[in-house]
């Protein structure tokens, strides 16, 4: 699914490299964590795997292409089997939790009839039945991260990547979210997911890739956050 | 690509950019109606051209008896029947020159009443003080000079002139007034273009959120890029809209009402309707493809896939 071979990543004007010759294998339906403190590459993983970035050094396949060999319009086609969650919900705050996900769907051409049937599929598969016609700005925190997670499933990604999705959450809605991410994992959807949650990555008991300063510092079946935390 | 969607957010872009799109509009309206205008002006230059050319006139003014005294040209007095006769017999023989017309003095007192009839002048001039002349029709208009230096200083002759060097400061007034709209519509144009390409940044600046989430779930850059493109189309064709009006209200009131210059200088043929009606499809063209062009080189640089 990921598969990272001696990768390095130096952004330009800088000397430090974000990334230092990490080297991994991420299979289908696997559910791992991205662990580590602030600076110590996480994002800068997330973003390889994305392709925002691309590495300096090394190769990154990600659903079986290396995608330093993907032009760059290809990149939409790639990007549409992967889910994206973020920290900050990034909801568009002037349409309707339907609206939401719909969007997901109509900027890629789905049709009319395509998107009524599977947004709220989607939005029952969440536990948001019943608020489609809802402003973000009404929901609590943890029910934005529920829209957002619609919205980055309704398309069936292949790989789900959530950058710190509970950050902003208390630590029972998080539970919430936690579980509804596992729900989605047990479909068969790969997920990655970065985070600070100590709590969390203790009770999942899933894989654990810890990296510090760029490095890979530990790569751990079955988990826990950390022992220095 | 679904139409209402892109619509939709066409609308919601040009509104949220309110006074932006409608400085865009402005000014591509401005430099595109002196773009028309300035086309439309060399083409009544050429139109004009075309009417004097046909009429052109060598004239060979000759010496009259108060000319004797006056002029140095004419020291050896008014012009006899010979000289006339001979100045007659070699235009005749000369190959460039198409026909040749005398006119009396009286004629040119006639003419000179009707042109200038109600000058203060022309009340205290009396036939004799008129030349006589050899209005020259020539079959290449250029070779004036062959006749200007076969006859000037002969007796009897006054002075040639040559009536389209006179035509010549005008159409060269002309041009100056043309380059000069040439060179407002460039700059007006350039206002245009970095307004559009401000407009653009603003607006996919504003709309960050929105592109952000069309990149992440895959849309491609083409549907990302399109909705600005055509809000940049669509004030542009607004403004080539409003051009192409300027252009037609302008003609009428110039040339046929208002000014009513078509009325006034009868001797000029203006441009008429067909030839303004061709420039419009161009501007249109202009309007629409100049913006849409400057928003997607704007995009290349703001908005990355």
């Amino acid at each position: 699914m990921i598969r990272f071979d001696n990768v390095s990543k130096v952004y330009p004007k800088q000397t430090r490299p974000a990334l230092r010759d990490v080297s991994l294998e991420v299979e289908k339906g696997e559910f791992v964590f991205l662990v580590g403190s602030s600076g110590s590459g996480k994002s800068t993983f997330l973003r390889l795997v994305l392709r925002e970035e691309r590495c300096s050094h090394g190769q990154v396949h990600v659903l079986g292409k290396d995608l330093a060999r993907l032009s760059n319009w290809k990149v939409p086609q790639m990007r549409r089997q992967l889910g994206t969650v973020f920290q900050d919900f990034r909801l568009l705050p002037n349409k309707t939790v339907a609206e939401n996900v719909a969007f997901a769907q109509e900027v890629i051409g789905k049709s009319r009839g395509e998107i009524r049937k599977s947004v709220p599929q989607v939005l029952d598969l969440v536990g948001l039945g019943g608020k489609e016609d809802r402003m973000p700005g009404e929901l609590s925190g943890g029910e934005q991260q529920r829209v957002a997670i619609a919205r980055a499933f309704v398309n069936r990604p292949k790989l789900l990547i959530a950058d710190e999705p509970t950050g902003n959450l208390d630590p029972q809605t998080s539970v919430g979210i936690m579980k509804l991410l596992d729900r989605i994992n047990r479909t068969g959807t790969t997920v990655i997911m970065a985070t600070h949650d100590q709590n969390i990555v203790d009770q999942m008991r899933k894989r654990v890739i810890e990296l510090e300063k760029g490095r890979l510092v530990r790569d751990q079946a079955r988990g826990v956050y950390g022992y220095q935390h | 690509m679904r139409a209402q969607f892109v619509l939709s957010e066409i609308g919601v872009g040009l509104r949220r950019n309110l006074t932006m799109t409608f400085a865009v509009i402005v000014s591509v309206a401005l430099s595109l109606a002196l773009f028309g205008g300035s086309l439309l002006m060399s083409d009544q230059v050429s139109t004009m051209k075309g009417y004097w050319y046909d009429k052109v006139n060598v004239s060979i003014f000759l010496c009259n008896k108060s000319d004797a005294q006056s002029d140095v040209n004419c020291a050896k007095g008014a012009v006899t029947e010979d000289q006339k006769k001979q100045i007659l017999a070699d235009l005749h023989k000369m190959s460039i020159v198409e026909k040749v017309a005398y006119e009396s003095q009286d004629q040119a007192y006639k003419h000179y009443k009707e042109q200038f009839g109600n000058s203060p002048l022309a009340s205290s001039l009396t036939p004799d003080q008129m030349q006589e002349s050899y209005r020259i029709k020539l079959k290449d208009p250029q070779k004036y000079q062959v006749i200007a230096t076969a006859f000037n200083g002969r007796d009897g002759v006054q002075s040639v002139q040559d009536q389209k060097g006179i035509l010549d400061n005008l159409f060269q007034l002309l041009n100056l007034m043309n380059r000069a709209a040439l060179g407002v519509m460039a700059l007006m144009l350039l206002v245009a273009l970095l307004l559009i390409v401000n407009t653009v940044r603003v607006s996919a600046f504003s709309r960050r959120r929105e592109t952000g989430i069309m990149r992440l779930v895959g849309a491609s850059g083409f549907y990302i890029q399109a909705p600005f493109i055509m809000e940049a189309a669509v004030a542009g064709l607004i403004g080539g809209g409003l051009a192409c009006v300027f252009l037609v209200v302008g003609r009428y009131f110039t040339i046929d009402h208002g000014m009513a210059l078509s009325a006034k200088l009868t001797l000029i043929n203006f441009v008429g309707w067909d030839a303004v009606l061709t420039k419009l499809p161009l501007i249109l063209a202009t309007s629409v493809l100049m913006p849409a062009l400057a928003a997607f080189f704007a995009l290349r640089k703001y908005l990355k896939v």
